[in-house]
């Protein structure tokens, strides 16, 4: 596999969201407007990247049995920095991200990508993946994000359509969630089948 | 914080439940629950370490992490403690209960990367509740999922037997399902 396609199979292929099915609970959570979709998106990337690269360094000090709890502390101390880091620089986008921040600990995606990818290959590819995977995250959820910020408060990434009082507010909501990311897979399906 | 226990108690099963209203746990959700019997199995594993977890990270974020001032190491503290809590009573039921550890086993490992578990464990601390207030917090989020589960598997045991399109068929109409689920529940709001 050659680096370009290490970073595309993570967007089309193995796209996290819509073919893998992997981290659906911020998917679901956090996608309320385009821009919190995609700084979700931004933080899972730079974790994956980072956790990527350092597992792929480390795995031959690790012995086998104690893998993954040690990938563990690895992701949870990435997580912990960019906690921080987000609530020094970006307020309010932690807040309105919340809990979904220290949660990205228990994203499959990353963990997933630790033990199926990054403790096979080298530190580059590890990282390349990490881009790809991370790229397809966050175009998901900034799709999912745009989608459900239109048809529930009518606006992209807070511009107002001039639609709002129209629109139905059931989107952003709880139920608007599940359908959307459900209907969105079938377009996904029907696209990728031609 | 002055909140009554049945407010706590209505509040985490049936207004904010954790499925259908937080978005937390959804990969158990749409895994486990094809069917009702397994998706028993799963809230009664859930619910016991959850109400574990409740009791031992409260104490160890009151008595270790806060005097030291260290309250950012709770994300890392928190997942070892569940992974090693998740450890022990697997360890733990196959020598006390092999019958109970046939029935849950399977669960149990699985539960780690639940995120309802961590996710439980942080918004305790985060609502300053009492350690009794996050005991029943916890266990009443558990039931709440366990409910959620078991509604869930029943649908989709029928659901099994109608004619979905072949784009539809699997995760899409399970999500679709979900959400007019949720929407039900939604119903809920604004009682506590």
């Amino acid at each position: 596999m050659n680096k370009l396609q290490i970073i595309t199979s993570g967007i089309l292929k193995n796209n996290p969201t819509f073919v893998l099915v992997l981290g659906m609970c911020p998917t679901l959570g956090t996608t309320t407007s385009a821009a919190n979709g995609m700084g979700m998106g931004l933080a899972t990337m730079a974790v994956l990247i980072m956790s990527n690269l350092v597992i792929s360094l480390i795995k031959n000090l690790i012995p086998d049995k104690v893998r993954i709890p040690a990938f563990i502390v690895v992701i949870a101390s990435f997580v912990t920095i960019i906690q921080m880091l987000m609530q020094a620089f970006v307020p309010a986008l932690y807040a309105s991200l919340g809990v979904f921040i220290p949660l990205i600990v228990v994203n499959c995606i990353i963990l997933g990508r630790a033990e199926a990818f990054a403790s096979k290959n080298g530190a580059f590819d590890s990282m390349l993946d990490g881009v790809g995977i991370g790229l397809g995250f966050t175009l998901s959820l900034t799709t999912i994000g745009a989608v459900r910020e239109i048809l529930g408060s009518g606006a992209v990434f807070g511009c107002p359509l001039g639609t709002a009082d129209f629109m139905p507010l059931v989107f952003v909501l709880a139920p608007g969630g599940f359908l959307t990311l459900g209907y969105l897979m079938v377009l996904f399906n029907k696209l990728a089948k031609k | 914080m002055e909140i009554s226990y049945f407010a706590i108690i209505i509040g985490a099963i049936f207004v904010n439940n954790v499925v259908l209203a937080q978005f937390l746990g959804i990969c158990p959700f749409l895994g486990v629950s094809s069917k009702v019997e397994t998706s028993l199995g799963m809230s009664a594993a859930v619910t016991f370490v959850m109400a574990l977890t409740a009791l031992v990270c409260w104490p160890l974020q009151t008595y270790v992490l806060n005097p030291l001032g260290i309250g950012y190491m709770q994300t890392i503290v928190f997942i070892l403690v569940i992974a090693a809590l998740v450890q022990m009573v697997e360890i733990i039921l196959k020598k006390v209960s092999p019958a109970l550890y046939q029935a849950l086993g399977i669960f149990l490992p699985l539960i780690t990367t639940n995120c309802a578990v961590l996710g439980v464990a942080i918004l305790m601390i985060q609502k300053e509740f009492t350690l009794l207030q996050s005991v029943a917090y916890s266990v009443s989020t558990a039931i709440g999922f366990g409910l959620a589960l078991v509604l869930f598997a029943g649908l989709r045991e029928r659901l099994d037997f109608e004619d979905v399109p072949a784009a539809f068929k699997g995760v899409p109409i399970a999500l679709i399902t979900a959400g007019i689920l949720a929407m039900a529940f939604m119903g809920f709001s604004g009682l506590v």
